[in-house]
């Protein structure tokens, strides 16, 4: 037999208590507050209309509905330890995310998840994972988003013994940079944080160039660093590539990889990337080994 | 305590670990200058005499667009080399390059290394490798930035 | 001597027993089954193929009826002999009971300040398929893996599994794109099953040697006409299946397949596949095992919002789409993955093979392309790839 067939009546098929919901069915969330950070990007404040919050780890994500149009997975950008809503920050990028963007305070977004595994940092009162002194935070574009929560964690436990954070973050103009607020107040918070873009524009002072040129100059410790890294996945690859070259452990690297989803529940097999499920293995893997290679696979 | 030029091109990643008589030719050609925050180290056009180490602060490379203004293309900071025309013929600068910040440097006359170079030929292959390096490394920084990575394709 | 129970005698069947029933002791089983409430299915000749379809009686079953398969290529022939299960599987299988070509998952109407959902009810029909193969009750055990035995559970998909009753019937007669016993999911079952029966038409006649596999399966066999068996009687079901073996049309070698595949991923004869495959994804659509679906929502006329869930491949463009375009844009890529996923990563994701060697893909195929040949070249060429992958986690 192929693997161990279950019996026809098999215990493990014994059918749960009719839930309250089939797992592809949302939770509605009215509309709290809408802030444009950019142009195209929008992030969304949701709150449950009945019962509790939705509770979630940073690099964990959601798959949103805009009724009638479609769902789409969609990072959480808040961070567990703000009391408020449940934040996401969108890009308009085709019909579904059009909608996300356009909902007004008030409007009804479904919500399933959270989903997928998570960037392992400690939140408040618990031990870190992965011991390092110091957290490299490398973002690219929207790429902020789910690392946004993460940033915060780790801003927050500087009180608490935690280590130093850098953050690198990559744009394509100074316009297109999110998240203005939280930049400055991880940098007040004592984190480094350096901004780069493509294309610079008049009155920005900043960085032009490609973020991976901010790191050699950077003083983490890279033989006591872990890494972050979420974007574009050619950044990605890049990126981890630099940081390994400068003496990163490939191992304390954590990406965040994107693929088709339309379930998240490991059902509809559009997230496959080899070996992995991404909505159920990902979106947040280990650079180290397997996926360094995947990342270079030509799936063309 | 002021440092020798000798000790801050030890210091600067283009020249660490140079063996000793090298170290030497260098500092031959080699000064110690500092530039206020809007001073060019560089002008499009001008001959290229004179390239740059940075030691500290910030430097864009840029290019007068009429119409727009100055257009920096790239920004370098602490550990980057500043002009690669003296290298080649016909040793003319193609962009300027500015200090944003107060920049500290290390001002190395082209022609005078290019000359220790082709005098001797171990040290220069030396020199141009440890040269390629940085070259190649903005090179294909600039290629990563020709793809437009944050960009949305809209063509569907 | 043997002896003979009718149906109303009350003797009872343990699994794990032997016993024998004639075309008789199949039609009582069938009947009480449609007597206990189940919704009988079972093989039926529909379009010149045979396929699951309703099922009451002895006669919807296709008596003499044979297939002749061959890589893109399938026929039915009509004989006298009284074979009732004298074919191999066809384009349809049992997935479809379990998990709908297309499905609603909700539809929601705002109300008030919010929006109320509706679920399909629950599916109160019972389905007991008679005549599936053993290769198909492998399939389905391997769908209940990604949808009922992961964190998430599909509950439709649970509660029709759940009310399954399964009659397998062995291949005596398997086809010539079969490789069920490389795969090791046939001829032969031993599990995943309540009444496994075995056809045997030998000098000591027509019959059927049944083994319960349930509990609920001996109940049901002790209910009909049947006979204890005799050494003959076994020996018959074990000659029937040595000669399935002998007959079977392919072999596929899976000695250290799932890490061949895994370092040859970048190897020149994925784009020689692609040059035949025609990109039209009958091969995953007849797979027994291939789960992938679309999620689409719609609203209707009346402003109330649907959900569907609709079989999709991963040989669709727009499978593997992300904003800007599709990952795997080139037929060759996504050949890979169909093969790869099938063979290889499946036993990442799941811990089992994605195929079972029923070999529809290969008799469905329009241009012919058979998995078994394609994986053989590449086993020849191991190494011709441009670089290699470590091997992957869990593979055998
Ligand atoms: C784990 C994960 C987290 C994400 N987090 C965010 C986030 O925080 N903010 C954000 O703006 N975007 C995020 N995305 C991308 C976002 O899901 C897509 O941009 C979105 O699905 C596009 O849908 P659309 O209908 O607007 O556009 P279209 O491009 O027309 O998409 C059509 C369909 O293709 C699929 N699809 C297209 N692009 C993607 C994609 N990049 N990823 C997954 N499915 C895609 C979806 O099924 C979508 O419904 C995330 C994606 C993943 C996989
Ligand atoms: S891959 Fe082909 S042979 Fe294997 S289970 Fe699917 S259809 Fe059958
Ligand atoms: S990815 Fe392809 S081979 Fe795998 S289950 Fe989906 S359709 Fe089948
Ligand atoms: S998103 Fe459906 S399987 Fe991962």
């Amino acid at each position: 037999m192929t693997g161990d067939a279950a019996p026809a009546t098999s215990v493990a098929l014994a059918m749960a208590p009719r839930g309250p919901r089939h797992a592809m069915t949302p939770v509605v969330h009215r509309v709290f507050a809408v802030r444009h950070e950019t142009i195209d990007v929008t992030t969304i404040s949701l709150e449950p209309v009945t019962g509790p919050r939705l509770t979630f780890r940073p690099g964990q994500f959601n798959m949103l509905s805009a009724f009638g149009v479609g769902e789409s997975a969609i990072s959480v950008s808040s961070a567990p330890r703000d009391a408020g809503p449940l934040r996401h920050t969108v890009r308009d990028v085709g019909p579904v995310t059009h909608a996300l963007c356009e909902s007004s305070v008030g409007d009804l977004i479904g919500v399933r998840g959270p989903f997928g595994s998570d960037w392992q940092v400690p939140g408040r009162g618990e031990r870190d994972v992965v011991d390092a002194s110091d957290t490299v935070v490398v973002a690219g574009g929207i790429g902020l988003a789910p690392l946004r929560g993460a940033v915060d964690e780790l801003v927050a436990r500087y009180g608490e013994g935690g280590g130093r954070v850098f953050v690198f973050v990559g744009a394509r103009e100074p316009s297109q940079v999110v998240f203005h607020r939280d930049l400055e107040l991880w940098k007040r918070s004592g984190a480094r944080v350096e901004v780069t873009v493509d294309r610079g524009s008049p009155g920005w002072s900043g960085h032009v160039g490609l973020v991976t040129s901010l790191l050699s100059s950077s003083e983490f410790d890279p033989s006591n660093a872990k890494a972050l890294i979420c974007g574009p996945e050619i950044m990605i690859r890049f990126t981890a590539r630099a940081l390994v070259d400068q003496g990163v452990a490939a191992g304390r690297i954590l990406v965040s990889l994107e693929r088709n989803m339309q379930c998240g529940l490991g059902w509809c097999g559009h997230c496959q990337l080899g070996p992995f499920l991404l909505c159920r293995d990902g979106p947040v893997v280990a650079y180290a080994g397997m996926v360094s290679v995947l990342l270079t696979e030509r799936e063309r | 305590m002021t440092r020798s030029i000798a000790q801050m091109l030890e210091a600067h990643p283009l020249f660490a670990d140079l063996p000793d008589d090298a170290a030497d030719l260098v500092a031959g050609c080699a000064r110690n200058v500092a530039f206020e925050a809007g001073a060019k180290l560089i002008v499009e056009g001008d001959a290229a005499d004179t390239f740059y180490l940075v030691r500290r602060g910030r430097v864009a490379i840029e290019v007068h667009v009429p119409g727009r203004g100055p257009v920096v293309l790239e920004t370098v900071g602490a550990g980057a080399i500043v002009g690669w025309s003296w290298l080649v013929p016909p040793y003319r600068w193609t962009f300027d390059a500015r200090a944003i910040e107060p920049v500290g440097a290390i001002a190395i006359d082209g022609a005078c290394l290019r000359a220790k170079a082709q005098a001797e030929p171990a040290f220069g292959f030396a020199l141009l490798t440890r040269i390629s390096v940085e070259l190649l490394a903005r090179l294909q920084a600039t290629r990563m930035r020709l793809l437009d990575l944050y960009g949305v394709r809209r063509d569907r | 001597m043997t002896t003979r129970h009718e149906a109303s005698d009350g003797s009872t069947i343990e699994p794990g027993d032997v016993v024998v029933l004639h075309v008789q002791g199949l039609e009582e089983l069938i009947a009480s089954l449609i007597d206990a409430g189940f919704d009988t299915r079972g093989p039926s000749v529909r379009n010149g193929a045979i396929v699951p379809g309703a099922l009451h009686g002895v006669t919807d079953l296709p008596k003499g009826v044979h297939d002749v398969q061959a890589p893109g290529r399938y026929r039915l022939e009509h004989s006298d002999d009284g074979q009732l299960f004298g074919w191999a599987v066809g384009p349809g299988s049992w997935k479809a009971e379990f998990f709908p070509p297309s499905q609603e998952l909700w539809r929601a109407s705002p109300a008030g300040d919010s929006m109320v959902f509706t679920e399909p009810a629950p599916d109160q029909r019972r389905l007991a398929i008679i005549g599936a193969r053993p290769c198909e009750v492998a399939a389905l055990s391997v769908l209940d893996r990604v949808l009922a035995n992961g964190e998430h559970r599909d509950p439709r998909y649970v509660e029709r599994r759940d009310a399954n009753f399964v009659v397998v019937v062995e291949c005596g007669r398997p086809g010539a794109t079969c490789f069920c016993s490389s795969m090791g999911t046939g001829p032969g079952i031993d599990a995943g099953f309540d009444v496994a029966l075995t056809e045997v038409d030998d000098s000591d006649g027509h019959r059927f040697v049944a083994r319960p596999g349930t509990q609920r399966g001996a109940d049901f066999l002790s209910r009909v006409t049947h006979e204890e068996s005799t050494d003959r009687d076994r020996g018959a079901r074990v000659a029937v299946l040595e000669r399935a073996g002998v007959q079977m049309g392919r072999r596929l070698d899976t000695e250290g397949l799932a890490s061949l595949l895994a370092r040859n991923v970048e190897h020149p004869h994925w784009d020689e596949v692609a040059e035949r495959c025609l990109s039209c994804a009958n091969c995953t659509l007849v797979c027994p095992t291939c789960f992938c679906s679309d999620v689409r929502d719609t609203t209707d006329l009346a402003g109330d919002f649907h959900r569907r869930r609709t079989w999709s491949s991963c040989f669709d463009l727009d499978h593997s789409y992300l904003h800007g375009g599709p990952v795997r844009a080139s037929v060759s890529s996504r050949y890979r993955q169909w093969m790869t996923h099938k063979l290889s990563t499946w036993w990442d994701q799941f811990d089992t093979s994605g195929c079972v060697g029923c070999g529809r893909c290969v008799t469905w195929c329009p241009v012919g392309i058979d998995i078994t040949e394609e994986v053989r070249a590449i086993a020849t060429s191991d190494g011709a790839s441009r670089r290699d992958v470590p091997s992957v986690k869990g593979a055998p």
